[in-house]
């Protein structure tokens, strides 16, 4: 399956699912929040698509736009293809289910991304940051973060 | 729905006040962060009943650099150099990783001199860090004679690459658009020469630690971790193999030319430390291969096709590149916005999913069966914490 076909295919999966137009090189949907975690347990078992490995979960802040995309990065190593699943969620109250019960790495992924942005992970089951202390302020990969050690650059 | 955060603390508070069998007490043991066996500081926070293993907490971030931060203020060619300080062990691929994402994103095609001198430095670099891997294991488990000898053989091939790029660790060598330098004129001769010395020292490895029964008991059937586990757990290259799935990217998905190369991808069977011990040895018999395939045929032309000025624009969007490190896919996640900054670089590091098998890996073991386990991971651990 090619990359429009793949598209196409994962958008017929439910009325909410669309397309991501502004991805360049892979095949990317974008889900809503609360309907990730069954998407993705179709998309994992369902033999027509098999996406078995979680390979990668990212988080950009779209600070301009008030949003976090959250981003999982699906592998199929049955009919070798992968997918973008893209969740856009608001900045003010960061909050999405988890999904480590499908894809037991993601408690590892979803936690370095509570670390470094300050998305909350509902159902969790040991949501905890991962590299850095438990007391640290702040959530550094925001895009407004203030630290007193950041190198003050003009940009 | 509420979600709570807890801490380090308050897990290892909650998790004493459970008790084990009668005869015995469960306790808490803190190993590292600078453990002889970790290559790196990692602290492992395990619950022990007697001997057993029952938890292993893994406590990251004691050399966390915050490399994704920074490169949001570096321009792309810079960004590349830091990719070599994150795993130190495969950092020309780690270089070719960055490349190839700007590349593919700013349509640049290289030709194919730059694409073979590329896979021949990523195998040879494969086969250096699987020298330094195997050495290592031998004396986490306590026999020191291995690591003389891989470290012997590491340097032959240092050298070999020192003549070419000028370093032997963080080698800078792939950039955007080409490479660095063309390869030396000894090169081609001496890449032949080490084939020839490095052939028979691997069947010496096998005499050495391959066939020893100590070696042996050690890692057969410990630190089990099936295909299945693999997959959900996200690992990758040698480990994933090592537990039967037989995926490589320089196969499934070939780049540079590793399509016109013939080789073979070991793979495990049972999934133990052992079947990861055997993958990488053999892995190292077939980099021999590939770099032989390809060494008399590196076409001529220029090692750079195109000069890129530190104001390198990408196009808004998001692009993705992935590489087969020695340790397993490194994936680049570049998001532009037009600026000649990336908005957001993310790398999806082997070594991070890798040591997330390590608990369901060592869960009812004994704690000694921990190191050699542990061991047949490969972990580097500034990869880990980038």
């Amino acid at each position: 399956m090619d990359r429009e076909a793949l598209q196409a295919a994962v958008c017929q999966l439910d009325s909410s699912i669309r397309p991501l137009e502004e991805n360049a090189d892979r095949a990317a949907v974008v889900v809503e929040a609360a309907a990730l975690p069954a998407i993705l347990r179709r998309l994992r078992d369902e033999p027509e698509f098999a996406f078995a490995q979680l390979l990668d979960h990212v988080a950009v802040d779209w600070i301009d736009r008030e949003q976090f995309e959250l981003v999982y990065h699906l592998y199929s190593f049955k009919h070798k293809h992968f997918l973008f699943v893209s969740v856009f969620i608001p900045r003010e109250d960061p909050r999405v289910p988890t999904v480590c019960r499908l894809y037991p790495v993601a408690e590892w992924q979803e936690r370095e991304v509570y670390d470094l942005f300050g998305v909350l992970y509902e159902d969790h089951p040991d949501l905890r940051r991962l590299f850095l202390e438990d007391d640290w302020i702040g959530f550094p990969l925001r895009k407004d973060y203030q630290d007193d050690f950041m190198l003050d650059r003009p940009r | 729905m509420t979600v709570e955060v807890s801490s380090l603390k308050e897990l290892v508070e909650q998790a004493s006040g459970t008790s084990g069998s009668p005869d015995t007490q469960e306790y808490f043991v803190n190993m590292g962060p600078q453990h002889p066996s970790t290559h790196g500081v990692l602290r492992l926070v395990l619950k022990l009943d007697g001997e057993r293993v029952l938890r292993c907490i893994p406590v990251l971030g004691y050399i966390h650099r915050s490399i994704e931060k920074i490169s949001e203020h570096m321009n792309y060619m810079n960004c590349v150099h830091l990719t070599d300080r994150m795993d130190y062990l495969s950092s020309i691929m780690n270089n070719w990783a960055v490349a190839k994402a700007v590349e593919e994103a700013a349509g640049i095609e290289v030709n194919d001199r730059i694409q073979y001198i590329r896979t021949i430095f990523a195998e040879l670099e494969r086969i250096q860090s699987h020298q330094l891997w195997w050495g290592v294991l031998g004396m986490d488990l306590g026999a020191f004679t291995p690591f003389l000898y891989g470290i012997r053989d590491r340097e032959v091939l240092n050298d070999v690459m020192e003549e070419t790029i000028g370093a032997r660790l963080t080698m800078n060598y792939v950039l955007p658009g080409g490479l660095m330098a063309d390869i030396h004129p000894n090169f081609v001769n001496r890449v032949k020469e080490f084939i020839k010395y490095f052939r028979p020292k691997l069947d010496e490895y096998d005499d050495l630690l391959t066939g020893n029964v100590i070696i042996q008991e050690r890692l057969r059937n410990v630190g089990v971790l099936s295909a299945q586990t693999a997959v959900q757990y996200g690992a990758t290259g040698p480990v994933l193999r090592g537990s039967g799935v037989a995926f490589d990217l320089r196969k499934d998905h070939p780049y540079g030319v590793y399509d016109q190369a013939d080789f073979e991808v070991p793979v495990g069977t049972v999934g133990d430390s052992w079947d990861r011990y055997w993958v990488r040895v053999e892995e190292m018999r077939q980099s021999l291969r590939i770099v032989e395939q390809l060494l008399d045929n590196i076409p001529p032309g220029d090692y750079l096709v195109k000069k890129l000025n530190s104001k390198i624009k990408l196009p808004e969007g998001r692009y993705y590149s992935q590489l087969e490190t020695a340790r397993g896919i490194l994936g680049v996640f570049i998001t532009s916005d037009k600026k000649d900054e990336p908005y957001r670089l993310h790398y999806r590091s082997p070594n991070f999913n890798n040591l997330w098998c390590l608990e369901p890996m060592i869960k009812g073991d004994y704690i000694a069966s921990l190191i050699g386990a542990m061991s047949s991971l490969d972990l580097v651990i500034p990869d880990i914490d980038r």
